[in-house]
């Protein structure tokens, strides 16, 4: 059956109306009330994305492409906003909805005593309005729309906590961050325009192949291909956003707000938006082998380097952010090597594991009583069983342990990089296969410091001082108590917090393999994805896969699965049996654990150069350029240039008589003696 | 009454400045409503353009012209074409609103401030309206004057350093447009503008009057380097006058260039307009940085309104290179769109950010940003709109500041891919200045005594900051009506563009 525009509506207005009214009238609804509205639009909104999924693949329906309204017509040039359902866009429209909806209910035990509770409740419905319009665009404007829109509502999300320092330098400096990839974008957009002369996807890709042979003239003597241009640019945008090296300092930094939205917007969706964007624009990218390469190597490096950092961490959620940069690097390799439904379907996996796990952990953090530091944890598998058993779950499908679903996509993506022969392959191949290594063994390892070996936190019982341990329990000042001393026992989180876990746990565990034979080999993203014959990687591969189970049998004799096997035996060793281990080895790698601990020392490099810098540049240009050039020397000084010269003047008027008399003469002199020169 | 709508447009505000007046000091409330009154009148009145204006036809309608001084064959014309009618709609929509921003925050001589706000207003219709060029200039120089006299008495300590600064620099400019002016009727005998668009010129003469005329809207717009004016001025501007200075004024500057420079100089406006373009490339690189290290928040967005006025001239000089150089009308058409757009935009988004921070001033007495900090723990609603316009003044989409950058940058790239990189580095350096105001200013726990008790907005405050926010959003979600009412004027003057005089 046709999709009609009103349901299409529906799905993205009803998460905007349950914003707005908890956003604008959460004192009259109340916390109950705020929850109820958010949740109710999002139950819409999902459950119709599952139907528009389910006309699209089993339905025949065919691809829905309208405008909805015009933005501005001018000339030949002409935005609007209109809508793209295709089975790419149903997929994102599934994932998006279905992981916010968890995360609106697990928010209501997550938030339970936060005084924004409404607040929040209308971010996050704000945040899934701004996603599906991006997901669901139609051009490039919308696209931008939703692209800047998901960037406000992480700004607003990462600084929840507006009080916290940290937070507030945090929401800046991923805004400033992700405005320099816009920048980027906004450009590669501009070029489309100018190259293809239009805003429309499907009129763009249509256009495409005329971009080839056409440049762009910089210099007289540089010319840059089109497509290449084009492509860079876009993917300057994917870079901020999906927070690709070196844009990607702000996503560890984007832990300080609320756990709820790490998992929905800093791991589940909002930061594959770059990945679904290459995916989306694959006709352009197919066009400029060297921006693909681009994108491999970039994609590589952080799958590989960022991956490492998370091995040092203590944070039980900076962990997982590093881990979540690190898969973004593998999907951005999948991109580069064109195996873009690779991409997308990691996309997806990543998204229900990744999400369980950072769910996962915050369900620990509110057992910890908002302690965040793996050192103070240990044992706490026989307190909370569910969120032990799911996050086990979330860490195997991470790992890409046979079976799982992380397995169908990340194994897909090596097989797709060392299928691929395009420049960049083999050094993108060194990096995802170590990067196995690394993602197991800071998985395993924050398992292990998590759950298991003993306890290393205290348990510090204070009866009859229940206002002031309320009191303990606020966001706002978890900082202040003792670490790793808690008032009460560690205990399994309300069910609020645990049923999506659940639910997550299960797409992670099963979804790859039902899905992959179609999904990955099956062209079924059919004309919503572009690959040229001589790129298709995933193709190749597809013609020795014999069903997901023989895939997954076939998984235990691969290399992969030895280096996790390594890391699982390393780290059960160290954080089980030894755990002393773990400081020798710190202090005999001390100079790679130093470069690791301070990330490469990028952020202060940036810190140094853009922000000090630009402040100093700012001083120069005010205080030296203004102030001194323009007002100083200009206008003062033209003002006292008068006010001398008139002072001087004012000495002819001395009123003696002689004194005018004098000048009579002297002017009638050279007046006589102008003529008689003149006459001559 | 449609026969003179205009002439009704510029002078009832005017003549209603009069009973305000005469309501004296004695009866404050009584200024305040019948000015309240006047400015609704007005608003109400100019709403009447929609229906009047007919978009699909070219050239000037609702035409009322008398002879004024026949030995000078001066006229007293006026008209409007697309534009006009959205600066007008502009400057009494933002007349309203100044009147009730000032409604018990000025207490000294509160008639006497009301009356200039409405002849201000009445001013400033008549400039969007004139036909003939010496009633422009004369629109155009008494609009100083309420100014001077609303920052002279109701302005700040340094007062009188930054009136004097304001009238001499706009003074100075528009003497060359004066000469430049001269010439022109003394080669054409005539002050109509629209047969000045007819009257050829050398080349040589085209470019004495494009600087004429460049000294004059540069100053007004302001363009740098001659925009150091303007920081001064808001500083010591009360908050209607920096309101009314940035969201109408300015745009004065711009439509200059509209109605003078394109038309009449069209060739020398072609060969400088690399001078333009690099000024306002300038505007937003130099003056984002500068604006990024003030330390007085008025300060502070009166450098980002001339880094945004930047993108005004450059639409505007953009389309020269896109019609002469590439004959890309289309692309021309969506630059000057653009500038037009961020015309109307700044004028909200700048006058919501100056009401803003006159909410702060009124409760603080302060425009320190290091007086302010966590803001938004005891103003919550105006943390809203304060985020809100924030990001309007970084142009997000979805809001009126995103719009016009927009079609602006997407022009320039056809323009010159150079030219767009240098503009879109306002989406870093403006998200920077803006967003670490909002920063300083509104996160953070309560720095201070004074801050812990600032009391939320009230309901005359929330008016103000909710009718900007609705323009904000509305024209960020749906551009479409104003870029069609303006479409046919922008295409007759990218028309204009290509007719070489030499």
């Amino acid at each position: 059956m046709e999709l009609s525009s009103s349901i299409l509506l529906t799905i993205a207005l009803a998460p905007l109306v349950g914003c707005l009214l908890a956003g604008f009238f959460g004192k009259q609804i109340g916390r109950a009330g705020a929850h109820s509205v958010t949740i109710l639009g999002l139950l819409i909104s999902c459950g119709l994305s599952f139907y528009v999924l389910y006309q699209i693949t089993a339905g025949g329906a065919p691809v829905y492409n309208h405008n909805i309204y015009t933005w501005f017509e001018i000339g030949k040039y002409t935005a609007s906003v209109g809508f793209l359902i295709d089975r790419l866009t149903a997929m994102m429209m599934v994932v998006v909805t279905f992981v916010s909806l968890l995360v609106h209910v697990y928010t209501i035990g997550y938030m339970a005593d936060d005084d924004g509770y409404q607040r929040f409740f209308s971010y996050i419905s704000l945040f899934t309005f701004s996603m599906l319009m991006l997901v669901m665009s139609n051009n490039f404007l919308q696209l931008f729309f939703g692209w800047e829109a998901v960037g406000l509502v992480s700004y607003l999300l990462i600084g929840f906590w507006y009080k916290r320092p940290t937070a507030i330098f945090a929401n800046l400096k991923a805004f400033i961050v992700n405005r320099v990839g816009d920048f980027g974008f906004l450009l590669g957009i501009a070029a489309i325009l100018y190259f293809l002369g239009t805003l429309d996807y499907a009129t763009a890709f249509g256009a495409a192949p005329t971009l080839v042979g056409k440049t762009l003239t910089l210099t007289q003597s540089i010319h840059w291909d089109a497509a290449t241009v084009i492509c860079i640019l876009l993917f300057i945008g994917a870079m901020g956003k999906s927070a690709q090296v070196p844009l990607h300092v702000w996503l560890p930094d984007s832990m300080e707000g609320p756990t709820p939205i790490s998992a929905l917007i800093h791991a589940a969706t909002m930061v594959t938006a770059g990945i679904f964007m290459v995916a989306r624009m694959s006709p352009l990218y197919e066009l400029s082998e060297t921006a693909l390469s681009v994108v491999l190597v970039i994609g590589a490096t952080g799958a590989l380097f960022t991956g490492l950092i998370g091995i040092v961490q203590n944070d039980i959620k900076r962990v997982v952010a590093y881990s979540t940069l690190s898969q973004l690097g593998y999907m951005t390799v999948a991109l580069g090597v064109s195996a873009y439904a690779g991409a997308v379907y990691h996309l997806m996996t990543h998204a229900f594991f990744k999400a369980l796990l950072f769910l996962g952990a915050g369900s620990v953090i509110i057992a910890m009583h908002h302690e965040q530091d793996m050192r103070y944890m240990g044992g706490l598998r026989k307190y909370m069983p569910i969120t032990w058993i799911t996050m086990w779950i979330g860490a195997l499908a991470l790992c890409g342990v046979p079976f799982f679903s992380g397995f169908y996509s990340k194994d897909s993506i090596i097989d797709a990089v060392h299928e691929s022969h395009r420049w960049g392959s083999g050094y993108a191949y060194f990096c995802v296969v170590i990067g196995a290594f690394v993602t197991a063994t800071y998985t395993f390892r924050q398992m292990y410091m998590t759950f298991h070996g003993k306890e290393r936190f205290k348990v510090v019982e204070h009866h009859g001082h229940h206002d002031a341990h309320a009191h303990d329990d606020h966001h706002d000042d978890h900082d202040h108590h003792e670490p790793g001393v808690l008032h009460h026992p560690p205990k399994e989180s309300p069910w609020v917090v645990t049923l999506p876990l659940i639910l997550l746990a299960i797409p992670s565990l099963l979804v790859g393999l039902f899905t992959v034979q179609p999904m990955l080999f099956g062209n079924w993203f059919g004309g919503a994805i572009h690959v040229d014959e001589a790129n298709n990687v995933l193709g190749e591969i597809g013609k020795e896969f014999h069903g997901s189970l023989a895939m997954a049998l076939q998984g235990f004799t691969q290399l992969p699965f030895f280096l996790v096997l390594a890391a699982f035996i390393i780290t059960t060793y160290i954080y089980l049996f030894n755990p002393s281990v773990a400081d020798k080895i710190k202090s005999a790698l001390k100079p790679i654990w130093v470069i690791l601990d301070r990330k490469y020392w990028v952020d202060d490099i940036y810190f140094a150069i853009f922000a000090r810098g630009g402040v100093k540049l700012g001083r120069m240009f005010w205080k030296g350029g203004d102030a001194a050039v323009i007002d100083g020397v200009l206008i003062d000084g033209s003002a006292s240039l008068v006010q001398r010269i008139a002072a001087g003047a004012r000495r002819i008027q001395s009123g003696y008589l002689y004194h005018y008399a004098f000048a009579m003469i002297l002017g009638l002199i050279l007046l006589l003696g102008g003529y008689w020169l003149i006459g001559q | 009454m449609f026969n003179h709508l205009l002439s009704l447009l510029i002078w009832l505000p005017i003549v209603g400045a009069v009973p305000v007046l005469l309501a004296g000091s004695g009866r404050p409330n009584a200024a305040r409503w019948i000015s309240l009154l006047m400015a609704i009148l007005t608003f109400a009145i100019s709403l009447f353009l929609i229906p009047q204006y007919n978009p699909d036809v070219s050239g000037m309608q609702l035409v009322e012209s008398h002879v004024w001084i026949e030995s000078l064959n001066v006229h007293y014309g006026l008209g409007i074409d697309g534009i006009s009618v959205a600066l007008i709609l502009l400057t009494t929509f933002v007349g309203i609103l100044v009147i009730v921003g000032a409604w018990e925050v000025i207490q000294d001589k509160p008639h006497q401030y009301m009356a200039a706000m409405l002849v201000l207003e009445g001013l400033m219709i008549g400039v969007f309206c004139a036909t003939d060029a010496l009633l422009f200039y004369a629109f155009f120089e008494a609009m100083l004057i309420p100014m001077f006299i609303l920052i002279g008495i109701w302005g700040g300590p340094r007062r009188v350093y930054a009136t004097l600064k304001f009238f001499i620099y706009t003074f100075f400019g528009s003497i060359f447009m004066l000469i430049g002016l001269i010439y022109l009727y003394l080669k054409a005998g005539t002050w109509d503008l629209h047969a000045l668009q007819a009257l050829p010129l050398s080349l040589t003469e085209q470019s004495w009057l494009f600087f004429a005329f460049l000294i004059a809207f540069a100053v007004k717009v302001p363009m740098v380097p001659v925009h150091t004016w303007l920081p001064d001025a808001h500083v010591e501007a009360p908050t209607g006058g920096s309101v009314v200075l940035a969201a109408v004024m300015l745009k004065i500057g711009g439509y200059g260039f509209l109605r003078f420079s394109l038309p009449i100089v069209p060739d020398a406006s072609h060969q400088f307009a690399w001078v333009v373009i690099l000024l306002s490339l300038i505007a937003v690189v130099y003056i984002g940085y500068v604006a990024l290290v003030q330390e007085d928040m008025k300060k502070l967005v009166a450098y980002s309104s001339v880094a945004h006025m930047g993108f005004v001239t450059l639409g505007i000089f953009i389309a020269f290179m896109l019609v002469r150089d590439q004959g890309n009308t289309d692309a021309a058409r969506l630059g000057m769109q653009g500038a037009m757009v961020q015309m109307i935009s700044h004028g909200f988004v700048s006058g919501a950010m100056f009401s803003c921070i006159g909410v702060l001033y009124d409760r603080l007495h302060t425009r320190l940003i290091k007086d302010y900090g966590g803001v938004i723990n005891v103003m919550p609603w105006f943390g809203f709109f304060y985020v809100l316009f924030a990001m309007a003044n970084c142009g997000l989409p979805g809001t009126s500041g995103f719009v016009g950058e927009f079609m602006v940058i997407l022009a320039s790239f056809s323009a010159n891919p150079w030219i767009a990189l240098f503009a879109a580095f306002t989406l870093i350096i403006g998200a920077a200045y803006t967003l670490w105001l909002v920063k300083r200013v509104l996160w953070g726990e309560v720095t201070n005594s004074h801050v812990a008790e600032m009391k939320d907005i009230n309901g005359r405050e929330w008016l103000v900051l909710g009718a900007f926010a609705a323009l904000t959003i509305l024209i960020g979600v749906w551009p479409e009506p104003l870029t069609h009412l303006m479409n046919i004027s922008v295409n007759q003057l990218v028309q204009v563009l290509a007719i070489h005089k030499v």
